[in-house]
């Protein structure tokens, strides 16, 4: 037997809970079968998640670390492993590996800061990780303003949460946005980041960006407008990863390893990188 | 150093095989030579060198990882990672020599492959200096020296001797088992040897060929170059090249399902293929000219920009041999780099 | 060894594109060594003086470039068609690979390509410069002082020592005489294999097909495979596979990509001539055009365009099924 450690080598995990948050993202609880947390993680990173047969795919982890029970993963349905883990119960066992990639640099860089999350769609997932890390933390931190976007009212993620506790909270403040008027809507209507600009946030903040490619790229024009600089916005990215740990190559973009080095990345380094992602 | 005499070799090789697998190259019924386990029989070919590179001993082509039985909704994981015993890989040539340690680089970097890194720990090389350098040989330009290849023991093969060096304790032992069937000698054979290979290495075609242009922090000055349109116009995105090249890495995990249980194995991949980087959103590779760019950009300038200077490509020549339409990194280092031959 | 010369190609290249009737060339580029020609598009007057190169190693066949060059350029795309060419430039067309009216073909007469690794066989390794020199070609290595003299039909490619035609059925100008379809012994093979027991054929293509290794090059130089997604490379088709995970695999996907091409492989050849592992795969194709002669009636792939394959037509005279089964049971 070879008795080495072997990352590729998943630990088993088993669903306990399954929330339908919108009509194609799905929150699932992840846990050890005898009830722990696979292993501990930081803001950000991701983990593989596989059916033996389906497929294994990289998920970032959507629950705070310092949430000591359980692991959560808000997946959306749009391919291979995410269909066939949208019709799985719970009781279903999957196998689970990581922690992946580099975190957000909550405890140096982010620390005495305010912050300033913007998400879109299922771009909120990754993010929640961190602003519920920021709410345990509260003190660590300085005003937290969170602006999210979705194309509908049924398409926001977390929706229970945010307005029940992220809104509560002293020093947090809220701005929704749904794409298109929609009956029952009283709320904010219009893209993320115009909305953005129409919020005119001060520079004072450090932000964090996370949702569809198009949204960012104009979030971040948006952002710079206002007098924001590159360095100060942050951002997660999204590629087909296969081994997780920067080696099969399928990430590899400009000399980085979007799995390894990333998905974390400040908007300045984006700028050294190929435009490939 | 020691010798024995090349009709005796056979007798090394046997001795060898009575304790561990070994591998050499042997020639094909097409003619080709192809690393093979040796048997009585089996004859060490005169070839410069295989089609197959060696790196399929460290990083096979299709490698099981593990197995997983499910029964209803639980799944049960086998490790199947077995101890591998040691085994000799004998006439590597320098290039591949040195293809190891840029593999190394990749995969026993934190985190450790461990299934690499067992076959790398029982592999035992026994490197061959080069005889008769082909036209498509460039090593020199990445710094191997084809007459004084790396290796766990260095042998030089002459017209009647063969001569061996060990240079690690893996290579010490290694002679310790043949030190009856050679002989203690001098080394004035090997450095004649030597200088007649260097002579003739000045004289390939592409002696000159320089890797000075590319090099870490060249994203910027070749990534948008207009030439890349036209050495990419006629690829066919065979994968070719990547298959035979002993330094290429790119793998592709897969679950193969056997009926009664699944086998999660991993494969080569290359980064030509179309379907490489394709995922639910779409693909950031749309054309063949942006993964051939990928290709060479890792092996020029992003593999050595992560590895202090060290470039992904040891020169073996194989990608100038067997491309479908004769493109290779050399037409690729002249256009973009600029480079002269002369 | 070859009748028309790298000059005359050349003048024509040229003279067709300054006089607009063409706004690009797609012919052979000169390489590192006079053996290693790259198929390119040349787009101005200068590069074709400069780089474009015709010797006995022009074997690559540039009708399946066709299918993503044509149209892509303003104006027409010159091609060079040697025969065997041509019957793949037929057959792409009747399938509607390209648009026809955005190609200027000239049918360029060929005495036969030569092997590398032939030519390596005899000489050794080290070449510098190859020249032809008549039927011979003048091959000069580090090795030796005095280059040798090698007579090209020794060296041919197996493909030419077959040469099933020197008849171009294609092309909007013909440079040389034409030729005429040939008697070649291309079958002579085949049937050789036929008369071997089940257990020697399978033998020899285990011995043949181990070496396989999966690089798809054959697949990607055959112009009669120009699906857009292969179903190799479709997850959804469960043949999608990378490597084999089973030694049946690797025959499987041969003889799978065989019955893909049967009646629509006109036999150009390569698929050989890119095997890096030297596999004999046109012996697969052979033997299908042999039966489908046989069955179907003598048909050969891209002899004019629009021919309906044996494949894909039904008529009354075809053979009953039984009739192959029978056939399999005789060689059992």
């Amino acid at each position: 037997m070879n008795n080495m450690e072997e990352t590729l080598i998943p630990k088993i995990g088993v669903i306990t809970d399954v929330r339908i948050d919108t009509p194609d993202i799905k929150t699932f609880r992840v846990v050890t079968p005898d009830g722990k947390k696979a292993f501990d993680h930081r803001p950000g990173q991701c983990a593989m998640l596989s059916i033996p047969g389906v497929g294994e795919a990289m998920f970032s982890i959507t629950s705070s670390p310092t949430n000591t029970e359980y692991m959560e993963f808000s997946i959306k349905k749009c391919g291979c492993v995410t269909e066939w883990l949208h019709q799985a119960e719970v009781g279903q066992q999957i196998t689970i590996r990581g922690p992946y990639g580099n975190p957000f640099p909550v405890d140096d860089v982010f620390a005495g800061k305010n912050l300033l999350f913007i998400a879109g769609g299922v771009g909120l997932a990754p993010l929640r990780s961190v602003i519920n890390y920021c709410r345990h933390y509260r003190d660590r931190y300085g005003d937290i303003d969170i602006v999210y976007g979705s194309r509908s009212k049924d398409d926001l993620l977390d929706y229970k949460e945010i307005i029940e506790e992220w809104s509560q909270d002293a020093g947090v403040n809220v701005h929704l946005t749904i794409d298109n008027p929609q009956e029952g809507w009283d709320g904010h209507v219009g893209f993320v980041p115009n909305f953005v600009k129409e919020l005119g946030f001060d520079t004072n903040k450090t932000a964090v960006l996370c949702g569809p490619p198009i949204m960012i790229k104009f979030t971040l024009e948006g952002l710079i407008s206002l007098g924001f600089d590159k360095t100060q916005v942050y951002t997660t990215l999204e590629l087909r990863m296969k081994c997780g740990v920067g080696k099969c190559g399928r990430c590899n973009v400009g000399s980085k390893y979007v799995c390894k080095d990333g998905p974390v990345f400040r908007c300045d380094e984006l700028e050294e990188l190929p435009d490939e992602y | 150093m020691r010798k024995v005499s090349l009709d005796s070799i056979n007798k090394v090789f046997g001795k060898i095989s009575e304790s561990n697998k070994l591998y050499l190259p042997v020639d094909g019924s097409d003619g080709v030579a192809v690393y093979t386990e040796w048997s009585e029989g089996k004859e060490w070919s005169n070839a410069l060198n295989t089609v197959r590179s060696p790196k399929d001993f460290f990083f096979p082509q299709v490698e099981n990882l593990m197995e997983f039985k499910t029964s209803g909704k639980n799944i049960e994981l086998v490790d199947i990672r077995d101890e591998k015993e040691d085994f000799v890989i004998f006439g590597v040539r320098a290039c591949d020599v040195r293809s190891f340690d840029i593999l190394d680089r990749v995969f026993l970097s934190d985190p450790v492959d461990s299934f690499y890194a067992s076959r790398r720990e029982h592999g035992i090389i026994v490197s061959v200096a080069c005889s008769k350098p082909s036209e498509t040989c460039f090593c020199t330009t990445f710094g191997i020296d084809a007459t004084n290849p790396a290796g766990d023991v260095t042998a030089w093969k002459t017209e009647d001797s063969v001569y061996f060096k060990a240079n690690t304790e893996k290579g010490e032992a290694f002679m310790k088992k043949i030190e009856d069937l050679t002989e203690e000698c001098d080394d004035s054979a090997v450095t004649a040897q030597k200088e007649k290979i260097a002579k003739i290495m000045e004289k390939l075609p592409l002696a000159n060929l320089s890797a000075d242009a590319f090099g870490g922090g060249k994203t910027d000055t070749f990534f948008n170059a207009p030439e890349w349109d036209e050495l990419s116009a006629t690829c066919l995105g065979c994968g070719t090249c990547t298959f035979v090249c002993p330094t290429c890495q790119c793998y592709d995990i897969k679950d193969f399902n056997t009926g009664n249980g699944v086998i999660r194995y991993r494969c080569w991949d290359s980064c030509m293929y179309s379907e490489f980087t394709k995922m639910a959103h779409g693909n950031n590779r749309i054309s063949q000219k942006e993964r051939f760019r990928q290709r060479f950009m890792h092996k020029l300038v992003y593999y050595p920009e992560n590895n202090e200077g060290i470039f992904g490509c040891v020169g073996c020549g194989r990608c100038l041999a067997k491309c479908p339409i004769s493109m290779n990194i050399v037409k690729v280092m002249k256009k973009i780099g600029g480079n002269k031959s002369e | 060894m070859q009748k028309i010369t790298q000059n005359q190609l050349v003048e024509k290249a040229v003279s067709l594109l300054t006089d607009g009737t063409v706004s690009a060339v797609l012919g052979w580029k000169k390489g590192e060594f006079d053996y290693d020609i790259t198929p390119a598009v040349f787009k101005t007057a200068d590069e074709i003086k400069e780089n474009f190169v015709w010797n006995d190693f022009c074997g690559a066949n540039f009708s399946k470039y066709l299918v993503a060059q044509a149209g892509k350029h303003e104006g027409k795309i010159l091609v060079f068609l040697k025969p065997c060419d041509t019957y793949s430039f037929n057959q792409l067309l009747t399938e509607h690979r390209f648009d026809r009216e955005k190609v200027y073909a000239v049918g360029i007469p060929c005495e036969g390509m030569a092997d590398i690794a032939k030519v390596k066989e005899l000489v050794g390794d080290g070449i510098v410069s190859i020249e032809a020199d008549g039927d011979s070609l003048k091959v000069s290595t580090l090795y030796e002082d005095a280059p040798a003299l090698v007579n090209a039909k020794d060296v041919m490619a197996e493909r030419c020592v077959n040469c099933k035609s020197k008849k171009h059925v294609a092309y909007d100008e013909l440079m040389g005489e034409d030729g005429i379809v040939l008697e070649s012994n291309r079958f002579d093979e085949v049937a050789r294999l036929e008369a071997m027991t089940p257990d020697e054929r399978f033998a020899f293509w285990q011995n043949e097909l181990s070496r396989c290794i999966r690089c798809n090059a054959c697949r990607d130089a055959c112009p009669a495979c120009t699906c857009e997604k292969c179903v190799f490379d479709n997850p959804a088709s469960s043949v999608e596979n990378k490597a084999p995970a089973n030694s049946f695999e690797e025959k499987m996907f041969h003889i799978i990509r065989a019955f893909h091409v049967a009646g629509r492989c006109t036999d150009c050849g390569e698929c050989s001539r890119v095997c890096p592992q030297n596999i004999p795969l046109h012996l697969l194709n052979r033997k299908f055009i042999k039966d489908i002669n046989e069955f179907y009636g003598e048909y050969q792939a891209g002899a004019e365009v629009g021919l309906r394959a044996p494949l894909v037509d039904y008529t009354t005279e075809d053979l009953e099924p039984g009739e192959v089964f029978d056939r399999g049971d005789k060689d059992a």
